[in-house]
């Protein structure tokens, strides 16, 4: 059945894979209808799934240094495609984007546009440049290119600094679903979540990390578009969602004026004990807000995040494992496209899961039923108890009000389906993908740092003598300790999932983003020009940071850039300073000057040596 | 102009070109996003229909047709990568 190796049998390899996990979600669907209790259910959905990526890590395992940084330059272009997505798509995404969606209508929007569009300017910018160059990391190639160990790490900075505010939201998140699948308190199940996360990447490195995060992308594609489709037809939404839900929209529209969105004042919410963290609806869903403070808002995030996207090491390295230039562009086309899948149905789903709870014609509504009835539903009393959702009554009539009906934005992907009335088992398969968007992403953040830290750090500063048994060992060491140190601050639970989220973005375009355009596109930037661009843009965008975050300094935003802003300041400075600091000294000599040029010919050698 | 030079030249065009496309895409309609919400597509309104799948329908696209004329312009200098590269 299997001739050839195992590069060319992945499709059916892969093809077997999803079979056999379709497979075990019928299981499950026929175990549930023989009694299977959903705590069993969840266990085995969240155990099964882990135990298979853990298997190809093991199966992945490698002692060749190309192997562990770059997967040997032998992943096919449509399935680096998947993996990017499932180290792209986080624990935010699949979790909390839809919840996002659900409260904060077209603003929130932003992000959707945001997170897709930057990678346009990854394919146009800086993926088959960074691959032609053959660099084992991001700061590989800013040290390689502007020369020295200085400016290899100031960027080595940033790449810490931006991934590891991104990897403790993610094993956050997988320590919230492993503790709510196997039942275990939220500080246990964080560190069952990195056991889990250094399982599939520790042995192989990036060989490994890419293998699981195709199978990870797989589960979590199947678990986000399986409720989407079916509550879909059930409520009468139609067939295809994406098309379909015109309807939906203007009858969300409707109900709206007729219930009235009411904004609360916290002090209400607090005289009714609302959790911290849950919301009502006080947005609309498909309205656009008017005036120029509205537009500029949704502009300035939309534009941090795409050019985040584009500076984020994690991102960036997984093009460095294709065969060649052209199958690294293609393969960005190919992530946006199984990004798309993802993201274009978040909307969908928020759509469906508003209609389902507000329209009183259909069975599931409860908006404007009385709260009595409501506190009654199964699914009401099993989320307030995990204080996902309250219920507060404001006027006193004993009728649920829009804006008495308080959830967590994680509800709308989570419980949406035992809303709807689907089977547990879609419950259970939720859970895994949650799971899975969280793990991968963790792994490839961790892998990131680690390798940041391994291949520029040690061996290129410190050791470069070293051979490569003893640099595979620091790698992997770095992995457990990075991986220990996110966890330990994750079970901390100092940041809320998007707020840590946004910054990392808003890091990496601060400090990385003009270095490495500039580096491929601008002949004369220097190494002065680079290390000042870099240390003054970061510093700038923190000082912003402080100084703007309500928990810092809570200074008013000026023109608008908040916190999840701060990327707007940051960068400008960074070019600003980058230019003008690189026009000052002498120009880069000849020998980088024909690099660069090499750089832009997609045939021939990589820069730098297959092994270095 | 040597042939580098000109391959770069036209690289150079086609990046601007595409983020021209992306811009439009990503920023341009949403400077009017108030205006054309009135407008309707498939059912939706517009601004919420481009926000919410339009615009990241396009990207998808651009990025397709970027890789592949930018394959097109490597091999017409002769700088395209040999399959068993």
């Amino acid at each position: 059945m299997f001739k050839g190796g195992f590069i060319q049998n992945l499709p059916k390899i892969y093809g077997l894979y999803t079979g056999g996990f379709i497979v075990f979600i019928i299981l499950m669907a026929i175990a549930e209808q023989a009694g299977m209790t959903a705590r069993t259910i969840g266990i085995c959905f969240v155990a099964f799934t882990v135990a298979i990526y853990a298997v190809i890590g093991w199966l992945s395992r490698t002692v060749q240094v190309d192997a562990y940084y770059v997967a040997g330059r032998q992943v096919p272009t449509v399935f680096n495609g998947m993996a990017t997505a499932a180290d792209w798509m986080s624990g935010a995404s699949f979790v909390a984007l839809a919840g996002g969606v659900y409260f904060g209508g077209y603003g929130y929007m932003a992000f959707l546009v945001g997170w897709t569009g930057g990678y346009v300017l990854v394919s146009t910018l800086l993926a088959p440049y960074l691959r032609k160059f053959g660099c084992y990391t991001v700061p590989d190639f800013i040290g390689t290119r502007y020369g020295g160990n200085a400016v290899r790490f100031c960027a080595v900075l940033v790449l810490v600094l931006a991934s590891f505010t991104y990897v403790t939201a993610q094993i956050n998140a997988t320590g919230t679903i492993a503790a709510r699948a196997l039942g275990v308190p939220f500080e246990a199940g964080v560190w069952v979540g990195l056991v889990s996360i250094l399982l599939c990447s520790m042995l192989g490195g990036m060989r490994a990390v890419t293998w699981t995060q195709v199978a990870q992308y797989l589960v979590l594609i199947i678990a986000y578009l399986i409720p989407v489709f079916w509550i879909s037809s059930r409520i009468g939404g139609g067939m295809f969602p994406h098309l379909m839900l015109g309807d939906e929209v203007a009858r969300i529209t409707e109900l709206e004026s007729q219930f009235g969105l009411v904004k609360n004042s916290a002090a209400d919410m607090k005289a009714a004990g609302v959790p911290g963290g849950l919301k009502s609806i006080s947005v609309t869903h498909a309205g656009v807000a008017a005036g120029g403070m509205a537009v500029w808002k949704y502009i300035s995030l939309a534009i941090c995040m795409m050019v985040g996207t584009a500076s984020l090491p994690h991102i960036l390295m997984r093009y460095f494992t294709t065969p060649s230039v052209k199958s690294a562009r293609k393969s960005v086309a190919w992530s946006l496209f199984f990004i798309f899948l993802l993201y274009s149905s978040a909307p969908m789903l928020a759509t469906l899961s508003k209609i389902s709870l507000m329209d009183p014609n259909l069975p599931t509504g409860i908006i404007g039923k009385s709260i009595s009835d409501v506190m009654a539903l199964d699914w009401v009393q099993a989320w307030s108890a995990q204080k996902q959702v309250f219920i507060a009554d404001f006027n006193g009539d004993g009728i649920l009000q829009l804006n008495e009906w308080f959830m967590r934005t994680g509800v709308v992907v989570l419980a949406t389906p035992e809303v709807a009335g689907l089977p547990y088992v879609i419950s259970g398969l939720v859970a895994a993908g949650g799971m899975a968007a969280a793990m991968s992403t963790a792994d490839g953040l961790v892998l990131a740092i680690a390798n940041a830290l391994s291949h520029d750090v040690y061996f290129k500063m410190v050791d470069p003598k070293a051979d490569v048994r003893k640099r595979l060992i620091v790698a992997r060491v770095l992995l457990i300790v990075i991986g220990a140190a996110g966890a330990y601050i994750a079970s901390m639970r100092i940041t809320s999932i998007l707020g840590a989220v946004a910054w990392a973005f808003d890091f990496a375009m601060s400090g990385l983003f003009f270095p490495l355009v500039l580096g491929v596109w601008w002949k004369r930037a220097t190494k002065e020009g680079a290390i000042a661009g870099i240390l003054s843009g970061l510093a700038a965008g923190t000082m912003y940071l402080i100084w703007v975050y309500p928990k810092f300094m809570g200074n008013d935003p000026w023109l608008g850039i908040d916190h999840l802003r701060f990327g707007m300041i940051g960068a400008p400075v960074c070019l600003v300073v980058m230019v003008v600091v690189s026009l000052m000294t002498k120009a880069p000599d000849a020998a980088t000057q024909r690099m660069v040029e090499e750089v832009r010919i997609p045939s021939g050698k990589t820069i730098l040596g297959k092994q270095h | 102009m040597s042939n580098r030079e000109r391959h770069w030249e036209k690289t150079k065009g086609h990046m601007l070109m595409t983020l021209a496309l992306w811009f439009f895409f990503s920023i341009v309609i949403f400077l009017f996003g108030a205006e054309i919400n009135s407008m309707s597509f498939l059912g939706y309104p517009l601004a919420y229909y481009m926000t919410a799948q339009g615009s990241l329908l396009a990207f998808v696209v651009i990025i397709f047709w970027f890789a592949n004329k930018q394959e097109k312009i490597d091999e017409e200098f002769g700088f395209g990568e040999k399959e068993d590269d």
